[in-house]
């Protein structure tokens, strides 16, 4: 299959204007269990090829399967966190299928009986005049396993098509994953997009503070189908839709529904139908090409699993569960912008920078909110995106900044001294203190030192001491900065100010 | 009346990724003609008030906690596999040229 880049788009603007847009999502989380879905085999990420497989995970004859505890427990807290009724009753099923990524030939499954069903999803949809709510009704959460991963090998792409045979690491085969399917959603046309990025990112955070799963799109433990149907102004049956598969990150969301949208409205004006298929995002371009059309539902031909017991879970322990709920991540966003006096773009940048829990973390050490942002949000993000490393990942920690903070507010440590401290922490020198006896960065507080630097300066720039005495304070900066640069930046620039003022004899003001 | 017309035959064997010529299809249809008759006869036998089981006995909630096994060792997982490569299980070819 060659990629079709030729496939007409109407531009967005047209498309809305004609066509209501009706999305629907399909989210794939990989729980953070130790164990497999059925079996006790590992999911660490990264193993050997085949050294995380058993009889079971690998379907040999005989074997049988027992469900993990940890993933139902997790699977009945993602479905009461979306506000789902969690069922008395519910069983596995077999989806049966012939791809080599399960080595069964079926995927274990849940299909008529999911686990936690009718829920909804508050998000904040950014919209033009302003921040919007948007409820998202969720249709069911159900429990199910990963596949193994394929490799195609032949052929020019490493792509299926073309390939000359595959080889397989059945690994990933087994580990527990829940899918949340959203009900169809119908929004102002105009604000699809936006919605499919913000419901993403909303549920995201809710499946990072439940710490069911590490949810990171890029490595695929947390995988996005969107679903997308248009139907013409004013019609009340939906359109046919398509599934784009794997979109695996959150800008991505966005353009894949902006992408459908567009190309759909072309076909559809053009007289053209609309194929139920699976399409591939591109995220070179945010295109979508078309993939395999989709089998129906019954080609799959589910059947109740006989090898597992039905899941019914007790009402007490249902309710145990739920004391175990975190604050929403909406509602804990609202809390904190009020605490700290921050604006949603602050939130949002502490989100995307990967700091807001280590800001937290600080604040509640003791530290002021706008200091520990300073430090997070400044030299520290900065040195994480040199890196390419997340934020959380540094070796630097909540005590670590606190404790540079309280150096900094009592005078120990000016900004540069500070950053210089940071660079040590991260260099394994070990935490603040150490690095600053080590290295000698305390603030120059004798005052004696800092004459016989302020008076050399003064020295060196009579005309700039003469203006000074002239009344002309602010001219004072430029023999700050000569001292500072004299005590390699170990003097408080305050006191240094100070000083040049009295030693000229203008009044400090 | 056969439970499976040639068609649903023929369906069953695409999605089963077998290749089975007209002789074949005819065959396998009265062979498995035999056997869901057998199986329907169960279904005579279900009374109304007997619901639909996938046990023999009513047991619910049988699970395990989250707790690491031992693996089988690669060497015995790839001895079990018709090819192996890097570590890997091999396998012909996914798509046919039609499909590509
Ligand atoms: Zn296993």
């Amino acid at each position: 299959m060659t990629r079709d880049t030729a496939e007409p788009l109407m531009s967005f603007e047209d498309a809305i204007a004609t066509f209501d847009p009706v999305m629907g999502f399909e989210v794939h989380v990989e729980l953070n269990t130790l164990t497999k879905m059925f079996c006790g085999c590992p999911t660490e990420f990264g193993a050997p090829p085949n050294t995380q497989v058993c009889p079971v995970c690998l379907g040999l004859p005989g074997a049988l399967p027992v469900v993990n505890e940890k993933a139902v427990e997790s699977a009945i807290r993602i479905g009461l966190a979306l506000g789902c009724s969690i069922a008395e009753w519910s069983r596995f099923a077999r989806k049966n299928y012939f791809y080599p990524d399960m080595p069964k030939d079926f995927q274990t499954s849940q299909y008529d009986e999911p686990i936690a069903f009718n829920g909804a999803l508050e998000i904040l949809v950014e919209t033009e005049g302003g921040r919007r709510s948007v409820t998202v009704e969720i249709e069911r959460a159900h429990m199910e396993e990963d596949t193994g991963k394929i490799l195609h090998v032949g052929g020019a792409t490493g792509r299926i098509h073309g390939a000359d045979y595959s080889l397989i690491d059945y690994n990933r085969a087994g580990v527990p994953l829940i899918e949340i399917v959203t009900k169809p959603i119908e929004v102002e046309p105009v604000l699809a997009p936006a919605v499919a990025r913000a419901y993403v990112t909303e549920l995201r955070e809710l499946i990072v503070a439940l710490g069911v799963s590490d949810a990171h799109m890029h490595q695929g433990s947390m995988r996005v189908d969107a679903n997308l149907s248009l139907k013409p102004r004013g019609r009340a049956e939906f359109g046919t839709r398509t599934e784009t598969k794997n979109v695996n990150s959150i800008r991505s969301v966005e353009r894949a529904v902006r992408f459908e949208i567009q190309r759909q409205a072309a076909v559809l004006q053009s007289g053209g139908t609309i194929i139920q298929e699976t399409r591939h995002f591109h995220e070179s371009d945010g295109s979508t090409t078309s993939g395999r059309v989709k089998e129906e539902a019954e080609d799959y031909r589910y059947f109740p699993e006989p090898d597992l017991t039905p899941v019914a879970p007790d009402a007490t322990w249902i309710e145990t569960l739920r004391a175990t709920l975190p604050e929403p991540p909406l509602k804990r966003r609202a809390r904190i912008r009020e605490e700290w006096g921050i604006t949603e773009h602050d939130m949002q940048s502490l989100i995307n920078a990967g700091a807001l829990e280590l800001v937290e973390q600080t604040v509640a050490l003791g530290a002021d909110s706008a200091d520990a942002r300073k430090w997070w949000m400044g030299e520290i993000a900065r040195i994480s995106n040199e890196r390419g490393l997340d934020i959380v990942q540094l070796p630097i920690t909540p005590a670590d900044v606190y404790r540079i903070i309280t150096l900094t507010s009592n005078g120990s440590l000016n900004d540069k001294l500070a950053r210089q401290v940071i660079e040590g922490v991260l260099a394994g020198e070990g935490g603040p203190d150490e690095v600053v006896a080590a290295r000698g960065l305390a603030v120059v507080s004798d005052d004696g030192a800092l004459l016989e630097a302020v008076d050399a300066a003064l020295a060196a720039q009579p005309d700039v001491a003469a203006k000074i005495r002239d009344g002309k304070v602010q001219a004072a900066g430029a023999i700050v900065g000569a001292v500072m640069k004299a005590t390699a930046g170990k003097a408080d620039a305050g006191r240094v100010r100070e000083l040049i003022l009295e030693r000229v004899g203008a009044s400090p003001s | 009346m056969p439970a499976l017309d040639r068609d649903d035959i023929a369906h069953l064997a695409r999605l089963s990724r077998l290749q089975l010529t007209d002789s074949e299809l005819d065959q396998y249809g009265g062979q498995l003609d035999v056997i869901l008759s057998a199986v329907a006869r169960v279904a005579e036998v279900a009374a109304d008030d007997v619901p639909p089981t996938t046990h023999a006995v009513p047991v619910v909630n049988v699970a395990r906690p989250d707790v690491i096994v031992p693996c089988l060792a690669r060497e015995d997982v790839l001895a079990g596999a018709p090819a192996a490569e890097d570590d890997r299980f091999r396998v012909p070819r996914i798509l046919d040229q039609e499909e590509q």
